[in-house]
């Protein structure tokens, strides 16, 4: 497929609001990309002419009941044919943030077996609890099955902001062992928080910025075209994004969150 | 009570008629406050002779109209009154005689609306304008902290969609009691400033963050008379293609009321406002702190630009103080109509709601347009489709009458003319110096522990346990966050990138030192005019627009306006020594409370421009065997500084400003800036020049040597204390790289500067003192510590 061709879908609800700098970031590599609203996508029923699906960051519907919550519902109740069609034709699917917490409400990820009815994960309140806007280091843990991350090689450290309350990836306390295991298994973990050198941050702030298990950051399904995590790329996009440009010698053109734009983008244009 | 003057109206629901004409003045008295007017004898005079002309007595909708529309919050009667001050001078308004009337003589051709709308407007970059506006949400947040602070910052945003401006950043400066005060000495009523600085933090996070803007500058300020009256200033900065900024509203045109629904909550809160806080205030004025839903705010807003894009309306304006009452009044006023209400067809929250409190409810999130009738049904799909209710509650009207019907029974007919035209305020101003001493103190043995106390102090600390709370970077313009450096260091200003299009970028930055206030107003205002631009220049900011934000005690004390009056003369006499108009500003009077009045505080937010974000300069040191100037002069003046404080003291030689000085000064660090020889740069501010060395020391991770001798000073001027901590204004630190030292030295040519140290590789603060021998040596590691340590995550 042709760049020019592609067409993503920036999908949002009341409360959505980091739409915008999402969308810029696919324009920027070339890419046709859309902000549509939930009732729009609703009424018109064409999930199908996308060819990615981008849920941004946000509050959506106020995060009420739990974070990501009610737009997970409403979308698996409206949209649930659709979904599963799309998911299935193994066209990429995008949650950062907000985003993340209404791929695991939705059943989407960690989606061992197919998209779950009822979550397999949370994404709980923050340990230490609270509301955190700050940069952190995250290791790229995948071998290759995340498409979103191909162009990062596996095991180098990259840099991108968080903005959260409710970030702290959970399993269940008696199924964690297993489902670690099968994360790890299916190669469907992605990132993880991590030191400045690269070192795991072992669970403690604040490296791990919100307790998250095994510093869990970011998970992709085992097909590895749904992926979802709390930082935010967008926002690590342009280096004049970064908390520290000011240091360098010379103005760095882009942060690290491009490469995972990048990374998508080549696999839509050469692999469907 | 006086039951007999409010008689039930024969009606199927609840309106009152109040026999005004044959009351005393003691019983018109009564009647404002029982009704909650906060109207003045005066004004109630006025009132009775309307009504006595018109032959009969006013319903409650028209006294509580009146009274909003009338209130200090809504007409701003001290700024636009008569002030008679005890030299025999008559000040025709304050507005006009001192903080307009710069900007008027300076007549800059970008300054596209200013003291009109709700939000100043100035222009950016082509076709595209910003639109600013602060405002102070003291009194609620007294009462309710959580609540009042989340509604403030819900309020200055659609001050700001208000005139067809998108919101991208919002900025809060917040004013607390010691958050150590003891419990015992808490009068009834007033809540402990612990309690108070958590719940205003929090709902300031809650709004902005859930709506989506970016908080980017601020700050914090303790002060014992805050205990009483916190002070809570919510901005926001909105961008907007200015031929898309309409206001032809005509008669015949529908005013469409959309967002949240209507109810209870808010009743009063514009005179309540205009009052002393009480011990009462609690019981009595809990209802009118409004409830903040940011989500249903984020939906109106993505409607109103929509519909700004489409141009579908004719006007907009938001409903703040006052509900209803006053956003109709003030539309029909500005398009010389009259309006016809039929309040019947407000959505409610809830059933029987008497049409008073509908027409003055100050329910959050609406937003009032009007709609020529042929783009109504676009207009309402629009809301539709972003799940926002929006009706049609009546029209502009050509005759200059406001008519208000409920159930197609008028409750309501008053003239326009008298609506806008109360009785002017009259005040007099009376202000004596107050008669403070300089405190004798020896030379400091440890300066080391004074510096660390002093980084120590709450209005000093590292307020990131704060900030943090707060997303900065949302919407991903975000160039120069409110931390910087390695070490999370103290931003001057912040730096947005509002166009993708372009590398301008917008400056925005804040001055305000209370403290000062205490010895005069006059110095503390211009000393905060002069910090807020600096702290825009210090980042590379020029082409600075201003907004003034008084926090005053009640006018109605010749003291209280002797010292706003002093305040207003050095915001004329900057603004434009400055060349630096003002474009909006709020006050808020009245700040009294069981333990006094407030400190008078005025807050400036600076809002600058920068040709190229790529040339912004940070505060953090970057490079060892860079050398450090310092420029601008230091003046024994010790007066509210950190340093007196910390010895108990207040002292009187507060600092002044020179303005040829700090305006030659300001325009050689700009020069320096463009011609990129500065690779870092700091404001001198609270705890002067240890405290700003310190602090790009730690926050750029970088040793530094200081040698006092070689600063510029005046005679008085004797001691490494005095030099080190002295606040003098229109002063920096820059960092600059020895290839260009030549060149910088040739930029600055002709201001006070001077070599004063070097960034060293060992991470280490040394300081040299005027005997030539290290009078100071501390690590890095502990300064920031003790920066660090006040306020913890």
């Amino acid at each position: 497929m042709k760049k020019t061709d592609v067409q993503v879908c920036v999908v949002r609800a009341g409360g959505t609001n980091c739409d915008g700098e999402t969308k810029r970031a696919f324009q920027d590599l070339g890419v046709n990309a859309e902000i549509v609203h939930i009732n729009r996508l609703i009424k018109r029923r064409n999930l199908s002419e996308y060819d990615v699906l981008v849920f941004p960051g946000g509050f959506s519907f106020g995060d009420y009941v739990r974070a990501g919550a009610i737009l997970a519902k409403a979308f698996s109740a409206k949209l649930g044919k659709e979904l599963e069609r799309f998911t299935d034709k193994g066209k990429p699917i995008l949650g950062v943030c907000n985003g993340f917490q209404i791929l695991v409400e939705a059943g989407l990820l960690p989606g061992f077996s197919g998209i779950s009815e009822v979550p397999e994960a949370a994404l709980a309140t923050n340990f230490p609890i609270g509301f955190r806007c700050r940069w952190i280091h995250l290791r790229h843990e995948n071998s290759g099955r995340c498409i979103f991350t191909n162009k990062i090689p596996e095991g180098e450290t990259l840099r991108m902001p968080i903005a959260h309350g409710e970030g702290r990836f959970m399993f269940p306390k008696e199924k964690e062992k297993k489902f670690l295991d099968k994360l790890l298994e299916n190669d469907q973990l992605v990132f993880r928080y991590c030191m400045e050198t690269g070192k795991p941050a072992g669970e403690s702030y604040p490296a791990n910025p919100n307790g998250s298990f095994y510093d869990i950051a970011g998970i992709c399904n085992p097909e590895g075209t749904v992926f979802g995590l709390m930082p935010h790329p967008e926002r690590a996009y342009y280096g004049w994004q970064l908390p520290d440009w000011t240091r360098f010698e010379r103005l760095p053109k882009f942060g690290d969150g491009r490469l995972i734009f990048e990374s998508v983008i080549e696999y839509i244009t050469t692999k469907l | 009570m006086i039951q007999s003057r409010y008689v039930k109206k024969k009606v199927p629901f609840e309106l009152y008629e109040i026999t005004l004409l044959d009351a005393d003045d003691e019983q018109l008295l009564q009647i404002s406050e029982e009704m909650g007017l906060a109207l003045n004898l005066e004004e109630m005079k006025a009132t009775r002779r309307y009504f006595a002309e018109k032959g009969r007595n006013p319903t409650d909708v028209e006294l509580q109209t009146l009274g909003q529309t009338w209130s200090e919050h809504c007409f701003h009667k001290t700024f636009k009154g008569t002030i008679l001050t005890h030299e025999g001078k008559k000040i025709n308004s304050l507005i006009k005689t001192y903080i307009a009337k710069a900007t008027l003589e300076l007549n800059k051709p970008w300054c596209i609306s200013v003291f009109e709308d709700n939000a100043g407007i100035i222009s950016f970059e082509g076709d595209i304008a910003i639109a600013v506006k602060v405002e102070t949400h003291n009194h609620p947040s007294a009462v309710e902290p959580f609540g009042g602070a989340a509604t403030g910052t819900g309020g200055v945003i659609r001050d700001v969609l208000g005139v067809w401006a998108d919101p991208i950043a919002c900025t809060d400066v917040l004013g607390f009691g010691p958050l150590d005060y003891d419990f015992s000495k808490l009068p009834p009523g007033v809540k402990h400033p612990r309690y108070v600085y958590r719940g205003v933090v929090a709902g300031i996070g809650h709004y902005g963050n859930n709506m989506g803007i970016p908080t980017v500058n601020g700050a914090i300020f303790f002060d014992e008379s805050y205990t009483g009256n916190v002070v809570v200033y919510c901005g926001c900065i909105g961008t907007l293609p200015i031929k898309k900024y309409i206001k032809n509203a005509k008669p015949g045109h529908c005013l469409v009321l959309a967002g949240g629904r209507t109810g209870r909550d808010g009743i009063h809160g514009v005179t309540f406002a205009s009052l002393e806080l009480t011990e009462k205030s609690e019981e009595v004025s809990r209802p009118a702190v409004q409830i903040a839903n940011p989500i249903e705010e984020e939906k109106l807003k993505r409607a109103i630009i929509t519909i700004r894009d489409f141009e579908l309306a004719s006007s907009i304006t938001d409903l703040g103080g006052g509900g209803l009452s006053s956003a109709v009044g003030e539309t029909a006023h500005r398009f010389q109509c009259g309006a016809l209400v039929e309040l019947e067809k407000v959505p409610l929250k809830y059933p029987h709601i008497p049409p008073w409190e509908i027409y003055i409810s100050e329910s959050q999130e609406r937003m009032l347009i009007t709609v020529p009738s042929e783009n109504l049904e676009k207009v309402l799909q629009i809301f539709e489709s972003e799940d926002v209710e929006a009706t049609p509650i009546g029209r502009l009207t050509p005759e200059p009458l406001l008519k208000i019907k409920y159930h197609d029974i008028p409750v309501a007919e008053l003239d326009m003319g008298f609506l806008f035209s109360p009785p002017k305020f009259r005040g007099t101003a009376e202000w004596k110096p107050p008669e403070h001493v300089e405190p004798k103190l020896g030379e400091p043995r440890n300066l080391k522990s004074v510096l660390l106390r002093i980084l120590a102090s709450p209005n000093v600390a590292s307020k990131e346990a704060v900030i943090r709370t707060y997303d900065h970077e949302v919407k991903g313009n975000t160039v120069l966050k409110p931390l910087c450096g390695k070490n999370d260091g103290p931003s001057d200003a912040a730096v947005l990138k509002p166009l993708d299009s372009s590398w301008k970028g917008l400056v925005i930055s804040s001055g305000m030192n209370p403290q000062y206030g205490k010895i005069d107003p006059y110095w503390m205002a211009a000393s905060a005019i002069d910090e807020a631009i600096r702290n825009n220049v210090a980042v590379g900011g020029r082409r600075i627009a201003l907004l003034d934000n008084f926090v005053w005690g009640s006018p109605e004390k010749p003291d209280r306006l002797g010292s706003l009056v002093r305040a207003c003369e050095a915001c004329y006499e900057f603004s434009k020594g400055f060349e630096a108009p003002f474009i909006s500003g709020k006050d808020s009077l009245y700040n009294e409370s069981p333990l006094g009045p407030v400190t008078p505080t005025l807050l400036i937010t600076a809002v600058g421009i920068v040709p190229d974000i790529r040339k912004v300069v940070t505060m953090d040191l970057k490079t060892s065997g860079d050398l450090l100037y310092l420029v601008g002069r230091t003046y024994l003046e010790l007066g509210g500084s950190e340093y007196f404080r910390l010895h108990g003291a207040l002292g009187r030689s507060v600092p002044r400003v020179r303005l040829e000085d700090a305006k030659n000064a300001m325009k050689a660090i700009t020069n320096a800036i463009d011609a990129g020889y500065v690779k870092a740069c700091h404001d001198l501010s609270e705890g002067g020049l240890a405290v700003a060395a310190a602090e790009m020391a730690f926050s750029g991770d970088r040793g530094i040597d200081l040698w006092l001798s070689n600063v510029p000073r005046t005679d008085y001027v004797q001691t490494d204390a005095q030099i080190l901590f002295s606040e003098s204004n229109s002063r920096f630190l820059v960092e600059v790289p020895k290839t260009v030292q030549a060149d910088f030295e040739e930029a600055t040519k002709g201001v006070v500067v001077s070599l004063i140290g070097e960034v060293k590789k060992e991470r280490s603060f040394s300081v040299y003192g005027l005997n030539g021998k290290k009078v100071m040596e501390a690590g890095l590691n502990e300064l920031m510590k003790a920066w660090k340590s006040t306020f913890r995550m």
